[in-house]
């Protein structure tokens, strides 16, 4: 699904990735670790299509609606409510039954009490919930979770863990994380950034 | 029919959005209303209207930069272009959105601005009514696409006037022209024409511009 070759990125005189060479077989799951600044974050928004390569080529063989992208932030409007977030990005991703499914993640994720509050109510943690909420509403084909369980507590780090058993196998994931034994279980090949 | 769907959703979000914060047009209004306060006092007694009309363009330029640069301040903040850059709509959906957004609160401030200047200064001709419409399609369409250009870049704030002034230069000489000569129809067929090749460059190139 994925195939680098000799992949990099510059930021001006910024050398970020170096001919990187890696594939990723449609329903793999690929954890990529590295320390801070080793480019886990640069090289998931090439991936994700938010960014090009400056040498290099990247083949990702799956269409952009059916990606869903974790970022660092959560990437939804403080000023909404949570209701409103989904719905927006429901509406940009047509997902049908959108209510339904909707409704079916807020609960999911424990999130279904505070669905009409404004997210800049929330905690980073429920932020987050939110966050994978939204990356799931569309049912991606391939996920790109960059450190996926940053601020989650214990209940959100295990209802996370059970969607990923619940997904593994049927979609392609590619992970990047500070706590690679987290995510051993559902690893099938690895990538490690210096 | 979708992409005027996605077009909806987008602008409705922006309108939702300002409607909570009540972050752009409290301030665009507060700073016409006092710049036409300024610009009264400022004006010696016997000036002619001719000067008039060119400060009522300055303020419209003005007021219009105050909304754009507050345009992607949601989408900044927590990265949320990335979002939609990511959806599978087409990537112009979400200038269309933003501009129409951002010509809502212009139009919302000029309806208090425009009887404002006819009070402090003098009456208002049609023309200028016309040209003030045409432009405001311009400066937001070209504004937005700057505001996003700028809003990925570390010296946004600077970027903007920067990029903005100069493309509003046509705008002013056509607002200018049509509020005061007596025959605007030229003028306002300038500004009409501004209007949309700017918004066909706009609507091509944006894509370019959201996707690093």
């Amino acid at each position: 699904m994925i195939a680098a070759r000799g992949v990099g990125r510059r930021f001006g005189d910024k050398r970020v990735l170096r001919a990187l060479d890696f594939e990723l077989p449609d329903r793999g799951f690929m954890t990529i670790i590295g320390p801070n600044g080793s480019g886990k974050t640069t090289l998931l928004r090439l991936c994700a299509g938010l960014s090009r390569p400056s040498e290099g080529e990247l083949h990702v063989d799956v269409a952009r609606e059916r990606i869903g992208f974790l970022a660092h932030e959560p990437l939804v409007y403080r000023e909404l409510t949570a209701v409103e977030n989904l719905e927006l990005y429901g509406k940009l991703y047509r997902v049908r039954e959108r209510r339904e499914r909707i409704g079916m993640l807020l609960e999911r994720f424990g999130l279904w009490d505070a669905r009409r509050e404004r997210v800049s109510s929330y905690s980073r943690g429920m932020q987050q919930r939110l966050a994978l909420c939204r990356v799931l509403l569309h049912e991606p084909q391939l996920l790109i979770l960059d450190e996926p369980y940053t601020a989650l507590d214990g209940e959100g780090a295990k209802l996370l863990d059970a969607q990923l058993a619940e997904l593994v196998g049927e979609r392609t994931f590619l992970v990047s994380t500070h706590d690679p034994a987290r995510t051993d279980q559902f690893a099938t090949t690895g990538l490690a950034l210096a | 029919m979708t992409y005027f769907a996605d077009v909806r959703a987008l602008a409705r979000k922006d309108l939702l959005l300002e409607l909570r914060a009540r972050d752009t047009l409290p301030s665009m209004l507060l700073f016409v209303a006092a710049v036409f306060v300024v610009f009264h006092f400022s004006l010696p007694s016997g000036s002619s209207t001719l000067a008039a009309s060119g400060l009522l363009w300055v303020a419209i330029v003005f007021t219009a930069l105050l909304g754009l640069g507050r345009a992607f301040v949601p989408e900044r903040e927590q990265r949320v272009l990335d979002a939609l850059v990511l959806a599978p709509c087409d990537r112009s959906a979400i200038w269309l959105a933003k501009s129409l957004a951002t010509l809502a609160f212009l139009v919302a401030a000029e309806i208090v601005a425009l009887p404002l200047f006819a009070l402090f200064f003098h009456g208002l001709r049609w023309s200028t009514i016309a040209g003030v419409a045409l432009a405001d399609l311009g400066i937001c369409g070209v504004g937005t696409f700057v505001g996003a250009t700028a809003v990925v870049t570390r010296a946004r704030e600077l970027l903007l006037p920067l990029l903005f002034l100069p493309l509003a230069i046509p705008l002013i000489i056509g607002g200018v022209g049509s509020s005061t000569v007596d025959a605007p129809g030229r003028y306002l067929g300038f500004l009409g024409l501004y209007d949309l090749l700017f918004a066909l460059l706009c609507w091509a190139a944006f894509e370019y511009v959201v996707v690093e």
